[in-house]
This record gives C-alpha cells, structure tokens and sequence, in this order.
C-alpha cells in the first residue's frame, strides 16, 4: 500500500491544465510545420503560418493557444495499492482545476442548469472523471481540455451489425463532412466501436490521448485509419474549411467486444487545438 | 494579397468584398456570442431600446479568456457563428454590416447578408493567441455579469479576417471545398 496526498493530485492538476492551454504538443507542431510546405492551398499554407505563430506566442506564457480552454477532462488511472490520504479525491480535483483555470488567466466555460439558466460557474468545475483501476501503486493523471466548438459536432450512431465496416466509414466521413468548418480543421478524429453506447463514447475520447501520427498496434484497425483519413482528407474542407488537401491530422479507432445486436460508433472531433498533458506519480 | 479595410464599413467597401478576399480590419469592433445575442433578440422582440448601436458596425463572435494585468485582452480567437443564426437576420436588418467568426451560417443568414449589404468574414479558429496581438483596447460596455460572454468594444489593428459570404452570393466554404474534393472513385 502506496499512501499518496491529495494534494499532491491538487496541485499536479493544475499544472497540466496550465501546460496544456499554453504549450502545444511536439507531435502537433511537428504536424503543423511538415503541412505549411505540404498543403497544396494557398489559403491552408496561411492558416498553418498563423497555427505556428499562434503556437510560438502561447509558449511564451501569456496568452493560451485558444481563448476556448475548454472543460477540464481527466482521465485517471489509480494503481490498485494507492490509498488517497487528506481529504476527498473528487473535491482535489475540482479544487485544482479552480487553481489552474484561475491562475493561468484561462477561460472558465461551465455552465450549471444547461437548459435554463446556463449560470457560469465561475471557476471552471465541475472536471469531467474518468478513472479506471489499473495494477500497481502509481497514479497516472492525463488532462485534457475540450473545447466547445469540435465537440458539439461530435456523433454516435448505434449501426446495425449488417452495416459492418461499410456502415462504420460512412458514418465517420459523415459527421467530419458535417463538422466542416465548425470544428476548426484540421481535426483529429477519435473513433469508438463496440462496446454499449456510453463505453464507445468513451473509447472514443480516449482514443484523442494518442500522439498525431502514430499509428494503431492491430494492423486491422491501422488499416482503417488510414482509409478513414485518406477519405476525410479527400473531402477537400481543408484547414479552416477554406478548401485544402488536410482535413484531418489524424484518425484514431479504438474497439472493444460489442453485444451481439450492436454496432455502437461514436465520433469524437478533436479541433487542431489537441491539448493533452499526463504526469505520473 | 491582403487588403487592408477601416470600420465603418461603406456599401462601396462592401460591393468590392469577394468571398476568398483576405482582409486587414483596422477600426472600432463589437464583440459580442450567444448569451448577449439572446438577450439583443428578446429586446428588439419586446420593442425595446438596445444597449448598443449594432446600424454599420461588425459584431466578432468571441469569448475571450481573461486579461493579464498588464493586457488590454486575453488570447480572442473566433467562436462557431452558427449558433447565432437564429439571431443574426434581425440584427442584419437593423443596419448590423459585418460579421466575424468561424464556420457554416444559414441560407436565412446568407440571404440576410445579400438583401442587407453586408458580409460575413472568418478569422482562423484557434489562432487565438496571435488574433490578440491585434486588439490594442477592449472594455466592456454591456452585460457585464455575463463575463466571458459580455458585449465588448474593441479597437483592432491589422485583425486578419477571410472573406466567406459577400454580397453577390460568393461562399467560401463552398467555392473551397468544391476545388479539392475527390469523389469516391474517381
């Protein structure tokens, strides 16, 4: 048995949050730089200058990428010998996302009573969970702000097994079609198949923790992503939705076992903002 | 080729916009997204006076993050205009000229900028950081208690902006799209 504080997740919270909205990945700007050269539209190769500029004033610390810091999405994973010492888990994560978001300048975007009032909560809580147990006496905490505009066109289709894999690229080209321009392309697209209808959302999301450019260990699904992305990038939205070769950065599948009447599919857009940061302790 | 464009913006100024114009906007700006939008249509819906003037002005949809101290604003990139359409053709008929944000707007919102002489512009989305180095002033001059989503006046140098919808019916997001796309199969 490991005894960890709380506080130490407090704290460790907040720091990613600010990292995250301020110091985007090495894989995206990688992306960014290789695709100012690639892009075969003149209004895509502007639109990567300006990701690159936007990219080198964040890191200086005053400004986050995206005014949109989104809501504070964490996934947890607890090793199965910690034991949480000094106060509730729950509330030490709220409390460092109030932190960070506060003292990062970040915008807080939550609202309580979604469909009435829509009352600002001031500080950015609640965070949205995810922990899953796992072997050993570690934590290991990756935070991700999501941003309004990529995930509100998001979708999840429960297919029919008949449709197949047929079924599932119609659905994921479809709803980047859809997004367009709305979901400040170029995207990355997290998909999730199988499982029930919440667990592949989730498969989804998690999916968006993966690197841009690396590719799927099962050559079945790394075979679908490519398909995926060649057929999103042919759709020819291209950065911003100007028109372009690159729609997409990258498409991620995940899959889990489903129930023998099931085909759930779930797309999660992911704008070109992709800001994850992780720490284990 | 940039073209550099001053608020006000004229009718002249306007007839001359494309859809695919890049544009440096200098001037005085409003900013204002959903929530401040929402109560601007309850008003004009009641009859009642409006806290601002929108006749010839640009609306830019953006929820900023906050200002450090020493800052007139914090990192301002654009939102999604689409969740204003249902406000955006009263506004338009009032005398609103311009529009600035990211992504898809209606056909009643494209047909409300054609009948109204107007235009709708993207800034890039996410470039939020860098669109701030452009906004040297912003206060707040209505809905304060709205916080991120206040109505702001802000004063912008050089704001880059892409012509999306014009006047003659030109659509960026169309006219883009349909020069890159390939067809399954071909």
């Amino acid at each position: 048995m490991r005894e960890i504080d709380v506080a130490e997740i407090r704290d460790a919270v907040a720091r990613l949050a600010i990292d995250a909205c301020y110091h985007l990945g090495e894989d995206v700007v990688g992306f960014f730089e290789r695709a100012v050269d690639e892009e075969e539209s003149e209004a895509g190769r502007d639109v990567f200058r300006q990701l690159l500029e936007n990219a080198t004033i964040a890191r200086g610390g005053n400004l986050p990428l995206c005014q949109d810091t989104g809501l504070a999405v964490v996934f947890l994973e607890v090793g199965q010998d910690v034991h949480f010492a000094g106060g509730d888990l729950g509330s030490a994560i709220d409390e460092g996302v109030r932190r960070g978001y506060g003292d990062g300048f970040l915008r807080k975007s939550s609202v309580t009573a979604p469909f009435t009032e829509r009352k600002n909560t001031g500080d950015n809580t609640p965070a949205v969970v995810h922990t899953s147990i796992v072997p050993g006496d570690q934590v290991k905490i990756t935070l991700a702000p999501k941003g309004g505009g990529a995930e509100n066109m998001s979708a999840l289709s429960m297919l029919k097994p008949s449709q197949g894999r047929p079924g599932v690229v119609d659905f994921v080209v479809d709803t980047v079609a859809k997004a367009g321009p709305n979901a400040c392309p170029p995207m990355v697209v997290g998909v999730g198949v199988g499982s029930t209808f919440e667990g592949a959302a989730l498969l989804a999301k998690r999916s968006l923790m993966r690197e841009v450019g690396s590719s799927n260990p099962d050559p079945v699904l790394a075979e679908l992503e490519d398909e995926l992305e060649r057929r999103c990038n042919d759709l020819g939205i291209g950065p911003q939705g100007l028109g372009g070769r690159i729609t997409v950065m990258d498409v991620f599948v995940q899959d889990a076992p489903a129930h023998i009447a099931s085909l759930p599919v779930a797309v999660n857009i992911q704008c070109h903002s992709a800001r994850h940061k992780q720490v284990v302790i | 080729m940039n073209r550099t464009v001053a608020t006000p913006l004229t009718d002249d100024v306007i007839s001359d916009l494309r859809a695919g114009d890049r544009v440096l906007i200098t001037g005085t700006i409003l900013a204002a997204r959903d929530a401040a939008h929402k109560r601007l249509v309850e008003l004009i819906e009641k009859g009642e006076p409006l806290p601002i003037d929108v006749a010839g002005q640009i609306i830019y949809y953006v929820g900023p993050s906050p200002a450090r101290p020493d800052r007139p604003i914090g990192s301002a990139g654009p939102t999604t205009s689409g969740r204003m359409d249902a406000y955006t053709p009263v506004l338009l008929d009032m005398g609103l000229k311009g529009m600035i944000g990211k992504g898809y707007r209606s056909q009643a919102v494209k047909d409300a900028i054609v009948r109204n002489r107007a235009v709708y512009l993207a800034a890039v989305g996410g470039a939020a950081a860098l669109i701030a180095q452009s906004i040297e002033a912003a206060r707040v001059i209505a809905y304060e208690d709205l916080g991120p989503e206040a109505i702001r006046e802000m004063q912008v140098v050089e704001f880059p902006a892409i012509v999306v919808n014009d006047i003659h019916g030109g659509d960026l997001y169309e006219q883009g799209r349909m020069q890159f796309e390939r067809k399954v199969g071909s």
